[in-house]
C-alpha cells in the first residue's frame, strides 16, 4: 500500500488598510429572523424525543426502529476531533431536535404568508409565477418542508421531487430500500446523530431513462433560536437517468453557535448522472468570531452502475465551522466522480472540508479542483482521500488543490491523502498556495479599479474552474456571495 | 500638465528620491535616463501612487490637482498611466474583461457613461490597429503565460484603449529583441498627440532611435542632472554614465 499524508502551511501578508475596512459595512443580509408561531420540542435528546419526532412525522413502525438503532449507535460514538477546527463542547441536551410552524398547509396556497415573505427576501420565490423559471424549489424551513414548487409538471415526466417526510409516508419502498444504504445509521458521529433525529430535507426519484426536465432545487432555512437542523435528502437517479439539484442555506444572525447536521446520500445506477450543487452561506458568526452555524454534514454519492457519474460542487461562503467531505464510491466499472470547491472562510470562521473518492469498478475516473481562500483571521484546511482499491483496474485520478491567501493572519492547509493498492491505478496530485500580492493589487489599481473590485476579480479568477461547473444562474449568485463574503477582507 | 518640485521619496526607510524637479507639458515627450538605482523606476511608482513609497517633501501638480493625495485608481482616472516593467499576472482573469472592467471603473470616476460588451468589443478593434496582438492573447488571462514581448506589447495595448493623457513607460524597452521594440515604439508614436504627454523611463538610447523625444533628462542619484535634446542621449551613449558622476559629484546638482 502506498499512502501519502503531507501538510503544508502558510501565511502571508498583504498590507494593513484600516480605512478600506472601516467604510465596508456591508453585512450577512440573510440575518432577518422571521416571526412566526412555532412549535417544537422542548430541549433535550433520548430516545423518547427520538420516538416523538417520528410520531409527529406519523412515521410507519420500521422507521422508527430504523432511527433507535441510529441513535443506540450514536451513544457509544465519541464526537470525532480530528478536524483541524477548534470548537467548544457541543451541550446535546441543550439543542431542541424538533422546530415548526405551528401551521400546517396542505398546499403552496395554503403557506402563512410571513413563511413566503422570508423566501421572497432570500430570493426563493414559492410562487410558482414568481418561481425562478426553469427550476422546481422546496422550501425547508427549520426542521420541516413548507412546500415544493412545480410538483405537478415534474409528476409529469416521472420524476419524484418532495420532502422526506412525504416520501416515507407516499414511496416508503423507495426510501425503504435506498436510505441508509449509501451513508449507513451509524456512519460516523454526525451521521448516527442525523439518523436518529432528522426532521425533514428532499426526496428525489428520477425513475429510469428519464432526464429531469428542470433544475431540481432546496432551499434551507434556519429560523428558530436553540435549534438544530437536521435534514436529510436522499436521490436516487435509476438507469440512465440524469438529475441536477442545488441546495442553497441561510440562517439569522444569533450569537450563539447552532449545529446543522445534515446527510445526503445520492444513488447513481447504471449510466445514471447526478450532479449535486451547493451553495452554502448559512450565519458565519460576526467579525469577532461570536455565534455561527456549525456546519458538519455528510454527503455521499454511489456510483453504483456502470458508467454513472457523480458530480459535486460545493460553494461554501458560510458557517462558523465548516466540516464536510462530499465523496463519491465509484462502484461500477467506468464510473466517474467529480469535486469542485470553493471554500471562503474570513474573520473566525473555520473550514475543513474536502472529498473522498473510492475506486472500486475498473477505469473508474475522478477529478478533484478545490480552491480554499482564506482571510482574516480565519483557518482554511483541504482533507481529501484518493482510495484506489485492488480491483480498481486502470482507474485514475486528477486533484488539484489551490489556497488562497487574504491578510497575514489566515492559515492554509493541504492533507492530501492517498492509499493506491492496485499498480496500474494512476493518482496525480497537484497543490499551490498563494496570496493576492501587492503587485496585483496595484496593477489593477494603476488601470483604475478600485481595492475592493480588484480583490473580487482576483479572487473571481482563482475560482473561474469551479464556478464554471454551477449552473449559470448560480454561478452569478455564487460571485455574488464571495463578493460580499469579502468585504473588508483587504484590511 | 505635469510639475514636480523638489521631490523626495523613501523606499524601505532609505532615501531614492533628493529633491526631483521635472515640468511636462501636454504633446510632449520626455526621456529619463540614467544609470542603475538613480531613482527612475521610483520616480513612476510615486506619481502612481504605489505603496511603500514613501514622498517625504515636495509636491507633484497634475493639470491643477495634488496627485500625491490621490487613490492611485483615482489617478488612473484621471489620466495618468503607467506600463509596467514587470507586468503582473492575474490567472484567471480573461485579459478583455480586465481591460474592460478597468476602462468602465476609470469611465465611472469621470462621470461618463460605462461602455456595454459591443461598444468595448468596437474600442478593442479599432485599437487593435495601434498594437497588434493576436486574439489569443485577448482571450487568454492577464498576462498569464505571455512572452516578455507580448506583455510589454499588452502594456501599450491597454495604453492605447485607456487613452491616458500621461503616459509613463518604465522600461518599456527592456528585455525585447529589435522588432518587438519597433512594434512597441510604433504603437507610442500612434499615441502621441498634443493632448497626450510620455514619460519614457530608459537605460538605453536604442529606444529613443524609434521613439523621438522632445526633452531627454538624466537622473543620478534622485535628482535630475542634467536635461537636453536628443542629442543628450547619444552623447551619454558615447561617454555613458560614469562621466556624469564625474560632471556632476552627488550632492552638488545640476
Amino acid at each position: 500500500m502506498n499512502s501519502m499524508i503531507n501538510e503544508s502551511s502558510s501565511a502571508t501578508t498583504l498590507r494593513d488598510n484600516a480605512d478600506v475596512a472601516k467604510v465596508l459595512g456591508r453585512t450577512y443580509s440573510a440575518g432577518f429572523i422571521t416571526d412566526i408561531e412555532m412549535t417544537g420540542l422542548p430541549p433535550g435528546l433520548d430516545e423518547g424525543t427520538v420516538r416523538a419526532i417520528s410520531a409527529i412525522k406519523g412515521e410507519p413502525e420500521w422507521m422508527t426502529e430504523w432511527r433507535l438503532q441510529a441513535f443506540h449507535h450514536w451513544l457509544t460514538m465519541p464526537q470525532p476531533d480530528w478536524a483541524k477546527v477548534k470548537l467548544d463542547p457541543i451541550d446535546y441536551q441543550a439543542i431542541s431536535y424538533y422546530a415548526a410552524p405551528k401551521a400546517k398547509p396542505k398546499s403552496l396556497d395554503e403557506v402563512d404568508p410571513a413563511l413566503l415573505e422570508t423566501y421572497e427576501k432570500l430570493g426563493v420565490p414559492l410562487h410558482e409565477r414568481a418561481a425562478l423559471a426553469g427550476v422546481a424549489v422546496d422550501a425547508v424551513f427549520d426542521s420541516v418542508s413548507v412546500g415544493t414548487t412545480f410538483r405537478k409538471q415534474l409528476a409529469e415526466a416521472g420524476v419524484l421531487f418532495c420532502s422526506m417526510s412525504e416520501a416515507i409516508r407516499e414511496y416508503p419502498e423507495i426510501v425503504r430500500k435506498y436510505l441508509g444504504s449509501v451513508v449507513p445509521g451509524g456512519d460516523n458521529f454526525f451521521a448516527a446523530l442525523n439518523s436518529a433525529v432528522f426532521s425533514d430535507g428532499s426526496f428525489v426519484f428520477i425513475p429510469k431513462g428519464v432526464r429531469c426536465p428542470m433544475e431540481l432545487s432546496t432551499y434551507f432555512r434556519i429560523n428558530a433560536q436553540n435549534t438544530g437542523q437536521f435534514e436529510r435528502t436522499l436521490i436516487v437517479a435509476e438507469e440512465g437517468a440524469h438529475v441536477s439539484y442545488l441546495e442553497g442555506c441561510t440562517a439569522p444572525k444569533r450569537d450563539e453557535n447552532q449545529l446543522h447536521a445534515a446527510v445526503v446520500e445520492l444513488v447513481a445506477l447504471e449510466g445514471a448522472q447526478i450532479k449535486y450543487s451547493t451553495v452554502q452561506n448559512w450565519y458565519p458568526g460576526d467579525e469577532n468570531g461570536v455565534g455561527g452555524i456549525y456546519n458538519f454534514v455528510t454527503k455521499r454519492g454511489d456510483c453504483r452502475g456502470d458508467d454513472s457519474k457523480i458530480c459535486w460542487t460545493q460553494v461554501e461562503t458560510g458557517s462558523a465551522i465548516t466540516w464536510k467531505y462530499p465523496s463519491v464510491v465509484l462502484r461500477g466499472d467506468r464510473a466517474v466522480g467529480e469535486f469542485y470547491s470553493v471554500a471562503l472562510t474570513h474573520h473566525f470562521q473555520q473550514a475543513d472540508t474536502g472529498t473522498k473518492m473510492i475506486h472500486l469498478g475498473k477505469h473508474t475516473k475522478s477529478k478533484i479542483v478545490s480552491k480554499g481562500i482564506s482571510a482574516g483571521r480565519s483557518s482554511n484546511s483541504y482533507r481529501g482521500l484518493v482510495k484506489m482499491e485492488k480491483s480498481a483496474e486502470g482507474a485514475r485520478n486528477y486533484t488539484q488543490c489551490d489556497s488562497l491567501l487574504i491578510g497575514k493572519k489566515c492559515g492554509a492547509h493541504t492533507f492530501p491523502y492517498m492509499e493506491v493498492k492496485n499498480p496500474t491505478a494512476i493518482v496525480e496530485h497537484e497543490a499551490t498556495t498563494s496570496k493576492i500580492s501587492d503587485d496585483q493589487m496595484f496593477y489593477c489599481r494603476a488601470r483604475g479599479i478600485g481595492e475592493e473590485d480588484a480583490v473580487s476579480m482576483i479572487v473571481d479568477g482563482f475560482c473561474k474552474q469551479v464556478f464554471r461547473e454551477l449552473p449559470m444562474e448560480f454561478a452569478v449568485e455564487a460571485k455574488k456571495l464571495l463578493e460580499v463574503s469579502l468585504e473588508g477582507a483587504v484590511g | 500638465m505635469l510639475k514636480i518640485e523638489n521631490l523626495h521619496a523613501r523606499v524601505a526607510g532609505k532615501e531614492i528620491l533628493k529633491g526631483l524637479d521635472l515640468s511636462i507639458n501636454a504633446g510632449e515627450v520626455h526621456a529619463i535616463m540614467g544609470p542603475n538605482g538613480a531613482g527612475k523606476s521610483t520616480l513612476g511608482n510615486v506619481l502612481c501612487g504605489r505603496d511603500g513609497y514613501e514622498v517625504t517633501d515636495g509636491t507633484v501638480s497634475y493639470n491643477g490637482m495634488d496627485l500625491l493625495t490621490m487613490a492611485p485608481e483615482a489617478r488612473a482616472a484621471t489620466g495618468v498611466f503607467l506600463a509596467f516593467q514587470y507586468p503582473v499576472e492575474i490567472p484567471g482573469v480573461n485579459n478583455t474583461y480586465f481591460l474592460r472592467a478597468a476602462l468602465n471603473a476609470q469611465r465611472k470616476t469621470r462621470g461618463e457613461k460605462e461602455l456595454d460588451s459591443m461598444q468595448f468589443l468596437k474600442l478593442v478593434r479599432e485599437k487593435l490597429k495601434v498594437m497588434q496582438i493576436s486574439d489569443e492573447l485577448l482571450h487568454r488571462a492577464v498576462n498569464e503565460g505571455f512572452s516578455g514581448g507580448e506583455k510589454k506589447r499588452n502594456e501599450i495595448f491597454q495604453m492605447a484603449v485607456l487613452e491616458p493623457k500621461l503616459a509613463i513607460l518604465d522600461e518599456t524597452d527592456s528585455g525585447l529583441d529589435i522588432d518587438a521594440l519597433k512594434q512597441v515604439a510604433q504603437g507610442v508614436n500612434t499615441l502621441r498627440s498634443p493632448d497626450r504627454a510620455f514619460l519614457m523611463i530608459t537605460h538605453y538610447q536604442r529606444l529613443l532611435d524609434y521613439v523621438v523625444p522632445d526633452f531627454v533628462h538624466v537622473l543620478a542619484d534622485g535628482r535630475i542632472v542634467e536635461s537636453g535634446d536628443k542629442s543628450l542621449a547619444l552623447k551619454l551613449e558615447e561617454h555613458g554614465y560614469a562621466g556624469l558622476a564625474e560632471r556632476h559629484p552627488a550632492g552638488v546638482g545640476a
